[in-house]
């Protein structure tokens, strides 16, 4: 009896086993595309606006051009910055996802190395009328150097220096710095009683890494070697680091509170004039929205290191942005592919880019006079001539976690007035660069 | 309640007694009600004051926030997810509870042991090793039977109620066991089969416990952020991961965060303030003996 | 709600009956073929279906990834992923190297922390609890105020305490008259045992006025006619009335605390300040931030195992405590 029982049990736990172990299997098997389901479509949008809400709205009133264009009808789903990458792995192990979606650009190669996504080779690329439509910038950022894109550039972003007009004039400031120097001297200024310099976010990962990637490459330096190495305590990287911790700690050009920013807070010291400048992409809509008039700021190229080759020649953005991918596993590859088309015809990249505040990745849309605002025309010039996408490597999520770690560390120091020295910036380095090595 | 409640001693306690509790209670009740004070006084700012230093008292009384929150977040509609979800994983949870704990606290039988030892040894299990295979499972059995477990309402019940499973199991054995049999035989005496016996006589002189499982059960639903996070959509999506999100996207909006965290939070202990006694009642004779 | 009220007393008679009256052998009246055993297995079939499909299984499938190199590039098809043999395990508990010796260094704050978070939480609730054991004016009114936090949705109530820690807009700093970073650095630490135990100690204070109202009440009436006063009667009957209540309450305490993900998930966002840096969120961000759910795995079956120890030792040695007391 005891026995039978027995037996009983482990067949039904192995029953279940199997069940649960057959899932990678079962989704593999009907891993490739087809057109099976021609009239439907999910879609995943990214939180690009003010709130979600928002994205609905705008998005719902373009994606019905799009509808009765071809009479797919496309379900959109905004899925929070926080989940979406928790939410594209879960689709991504179980082959239940959207048939489009939006990606981080940096998650690009990330994103390739499943294989999930389906690669735009030229033949792909040409039924949304060719790789060429395209910046040249933004394509660089949408997969590993050398293999077929895992994605397409939808909006694109880069860095400018923002400024508070009023408290430069009032400093005798005349124009804004072009070289880090500059910065630091006029910060050191304006720097009195609750004004600061420079407002930045000490506990925001990714915005570390878009910072310590720009300064590392004007110390000619990058994260990782050609072949894909994690390189992080080379001379150039670990100045790059310094140099944006000394902004704290040895310039002291920002508020040690900025240590425990991490979502928007340097914009709102900037637009209530507790700061003098801050290096931002595309904030002009947070500032209205915060109540500071476009008139009180200015709008200038990210500084660079003082001397030749200069602004203008030298890497001073990363190219930040939203690429757009088609779910291998789709059942209605055309008419995702038809959609790629649609989001990224010249039209609705005007709309979609103008609204968002962002620039197109499309050539042609981006010289439409809507782009020619202070702001935007600074960050399309840094676009075409001075950005640079982060690391296309696969092991760029990890990257960001454990270098972003350990700089917000380090202002976490800086905060605490312990000292920052190029020392413990290559000692946070190195052990950042130790963790990268377990795969 | 008072009438069950031992008194120490007849006498007056003595004010060394007296005063200790006073000051210790005052204390303990300030660091409780803190972040409840925050919440509420936060609630009724206007901007500027939660953007500024914290002051104890808003310069000026507003109601804006909390009209503003039903337009810059979906509360209403996540709200009536959250409700579902924990409502009907507290009811089929406390079903199945009372079943297991029926057979463990009346019944002899092999293998009884391994079952109780093994529903506590879960409490241990953490709960980012099982997320992702239980997200493959569910997508599984939908692959296969097609039962949509991922991104639906079921889904997440199935997993909520499974989360509290443990625990009122265990706590309704003890309360169970504290009920005397004699109550069971006579009923079976009358007629009633071993069910008639328990829906006759044990349910209901178990009512306290029952209400702290489901009150224990319900918090467990409606708290829950990590696997709602992976398991929900756009319109499955519950309060928790809603206003989470809305929390890291709005960061600067915080008096509309704090009056959506007031608005989420009143129905709960509204609700378990009113349970309460029934919480200590069942607790009494089940989890603690 | 009336039906309830009109029950509620029948369970108080039930309740104030002689529970720990001789267990009865007596077998009940049931149809033989279902006492043979079928109905109590039927009765614990739903349950013991959802343990195996929510938690057992899926628990069965993490370790069995521990096993496997189950990378980004393997996760889209995990059948396929190689077999790592202990490979995942050897990089955990390889302490000299980075990967190793942060797991450690989480590790033991999470020790401290769960020492400090339980200890003060049992702390409060036991002083809370005793206080509150006789009748005085408010009383309702203050348990339900004690009651609170634990009511209070987890979320809400961590984002309001990340609210008050803000370093120069947080009413902490503004009560304490200090400027110290509460969110990043070392005292993130405190801050996070601070919302832990804000959030723990009521339960328990439940458990524990619970475990109080099992005390009979002749002990006490014996104990005053001994002349022994309040705070005797305290330490020598209610303390050690409440060992058994004890040994259940520390160690669903010590697993609640130790595994718990969302405080510090919510309190910190991403890229928890190293001080505070709790195993849970340790082990997600090596899983889901780098999509290495090998490693993940691996780190989680360690700690699983470390759990089940604690958990066979603490109650192996609070049993053999509890009879020696008993006899």
């Amino acid at each position: 009896m005891r026995h039978i029982r027995a037996a009983a049990a482990t067949a039904l736990v192995l029953a279940l086993t199997a069940t649960a172990a057959a899932c990678g299997g079962g989704t593999a098997t009907n891993g490739e595309g087809s057109n099976k389901s021609p009239k439907k479509l999910t879609y995943w949008a990214s939180n690009q606006g003010p709130s979600i809400e928002a994205d609905k709205e705008i998005l719902t009133k373009e994606i019905a051009k799009f509808e009765k264009q071809t009479g797919i009808d496309v379900e959109l789903e905004v899925v929070p910055w926080a989940d979406l990458l928790n939410r594209i792995l879960a689709a991504t192990s179980s082959g239940q996802g959207p048939d489009v979606l939006n990606i981080g650009n940096t998650w690009s190669a990330s994103l390739q190395a499943t294989g999930a996504l389906l690669p735009w080779d030229d033949k792909t690329f040409d039924r949304i009328g060719g790789r060429d439509r395209f910046t040249e910038s933004a394509v660089a950022a949408t997969g590993a150097e050398g293999k077929d894109p895992a994605a397409v550039p939808l909006y694109s972003l880069s860095y400018a220096l923002y400024y508070n007009k009023k408290i430069f004039k009032d400093a005798g400031i005349e124009k804004p710095p072009a070289t880090w120097d500059e910065l630091v001297a006029a910060g050191k200024k304006v720097t009195k009683g609750d004004t600061y310099g420079l407002a930045l976010e000490g506990s925001n990962l990714s915005n570390h890494i878009h910072q310590a990637f720009v300064l590392a490459k004007q110390h000619g330096a990058d994260f990782f070697t050609a072949d894909g190495k994690p390189d992080f305590t080379s001379d150039g990287a670990v100045a790059g680091v310094k140099q944006w911790v000394d902004f704290m700690a040895k310039d002291k050009i920002t508020s040690k509170s900025v240590a425990e920013y991490a979502q928007n807070q340097s914009l709102s010291d900037f637009s209530k004039g507790k700061a003098a400048m801050v290096l931002w992409q595309a904030a002009a809509s947070t500032f209205k929205s915060q109540g500071m008039d476009e008139s009180e700021y200015g709008v200038a190229p990210v500084p660079v290191q003082s001397g030749t080759p200069g602004q203008g020649e030298q890497i001073n953005s990363m190219v930040a942005g939203i690429n757009v991918s088609v779910f291998k596993n789709s059942d209605n590859l055309d008419g995702a592919i038809d959609f790629v088309k649609f989001l990224t015809s010249d039209e609705e990249q005007k709309i979609l880019n103008s609204t968002y505040g962002s620039i197109p990745p499309v050539k042609a849309a981006q010289q439409d006079a809507a782009f020619d605002k202070p702001d935007t025309s600074v960050l399309r010039d840094a676009l075409g001539t001075s950005a640079a996408p982060l690391p296309q490597v696969p092991e760029e999520s990890q990257f960001e976690t454990v270098v972003g770690t350990a700089i917000k560390d380090l202002f976490a120091d800086a905060a605490a007035g312990r000292p920052v020295t190029t020392e413990s910036v290559k000692a946070a380095l190195a052990k950042a660069e130790q963790q990268m090595t377990k795969s | 309640m008072p009438r069950s409640t031992p008194a120490r001693s007849p006498l007056a306690p003595p004010p060394s007694f007296v005063w200790t509790r006073r000051i210790v209670l005052t204390l303990l009740a300030l660091f409780a009600l803190l972040p409840v004070y925050v919440m509420l006084s936060s609630s009724v700012k206007p901007l500027e004051d939660t953007l500024g230093e914290w002051s104890w008292i808003p310069s000026r009384f507003t109601l804006r926030p909390y009209v503003d929150i039903w337009e810059t977040v979906p509360l209403a509609k996540y709200f009536v997810n959250s409700l579902i979800v924990a409502g009907a994983a507290t009811v089929c949870s406390v079903v199945i509870a009372v079943f297991a704990a029926y057979a463990v606290s009346r019944y002899r039988f092999r293998g009884k042991r391994l079952f109780t030892v093994t529903i506590l040894s879960t409490q241990m299990f953490p709960g980012i090793l099982f997320l992702l295979p239980l997200f493959l499972i569910f997508v599984n059995i939908g692959n296969q039977t097609g039962i949509a477990l991922y991104g639906s309402r079921g889904g997440l019940i199935l997993t909520y109620l499974t989360f509290s499973l443990p625990f009122s199991i265990w706590m309704l054995i003890g309360y169970f066991s504290s009920i005397p049999r004699d109550l069971d035989e006579a009923a079976m005496v009358d007629g009633c089969g071993p069910l008639g016996a328990l829906f006759r006589v044990v349910v209901p002189a178990a009512v306290p416990g029952i209400v702290a499982v489901a009150v224990y059960a319900f918090m467990t639903a409606w708290g829950e952020v990590l696997f709602a996070s992976v398991m929900t959509n756009d319109t499955t999506r519950t309060l928790a991961v809603g206003l989470k999100a809305y929390a890291t996207e709005n960061n600067v909006y915080w008096n509309q965060v704090m009056a959506a965290s007031l608005v989420v939070s009143v129905p709960v202990v509204a609700g378990f303030l009113l349970l309460q006694r029934y919480l200590v009642a069942g607790l009494t004779a089940g989890a603690v003996k | 709600m009336t039906s309830l009220d009109l029950k509620a007393p029948a369970a108080g008679e039930a309740l104030s009956s002689p529970a720990g009256g001789p267990p009865r052998r007596r077998r009940l009246r049931i149809p033989d073929r279902l006492r043979r055993g079928g109905l109590p297995y039927l009765l614990l079939l739903p349950a013991l279906a959802l343990e195996l499909l929510i938690h057992l299984v899926p628990m069965v499938v993490g370790i069995v990834m521990a096993f496997k190199e189950l990378t980004q590039f393997y996760i889209r098809d995990w059948g396929s992923a190689p077999w790592a043999g202990f490979d995942n395990f050897r990089v955990a508990v390889d302490f000299d190297a980075p990967i190793g010796a942060e797991l450690l260094h989480s590790f033991w704050v999470t020790c401290t922390f769960t020492v400090l978070a339980v200890g003060f939480s049992w702390l409060f609730g036991v002083t809370a609890a005793i206080l509150m054991q006789e009748g005085f004016r408010g009383r309702g009114v203050l348990r339900a105020v004690f009651l609170t936090p634990y009511a209070l949705p987890v979320y809400a109530a961590v984002i309001t305490w990340a609210f008050m820690f803000q370093r120069d807009n947080g009413l902490v700093n503004s009560a304490l008259g200090g400027d110290s970073f509460w969110l990043i650095g070392e005292n993130s630490f405190w801050a996070l045992t601070i919302v832990a135990v804000w959030k723990t100690w009521p339960f328990a204070f439940l458990m524990l006025m619970a475990g109080l109202q099992n005390i009979p009440r002749e002990l006490y009436e014996a104990a005053a006619i001994d002349g022994a006063g309040i705070w005797q009667q305290i330490r020598r009957i209610t303390l050690p009335s409440l060992a058994p209540v004890n040994q259940v309450l520390v160690l669903v305490l010590f697993l609640w605390t130790f595994n718990d993900f969302n405080t510090p998930y919510l309190l910190f966002g991403k890229g928890a300040p190293e001080a505070a840096d709790l195993v849970s969120i340790h082990i997600y961000d090596s899983s889901f931030i780098t999509w290495n759910f090998g490693s993940g795995s691996a780190m989680s079956a360690l700690l699983l195992l470390f759990l089940l120890l604690v958990t066979a030792v603490y109650l192996l040695l609070t049993s053999r405590g509890r009879k020696g007391a008993d006899a």
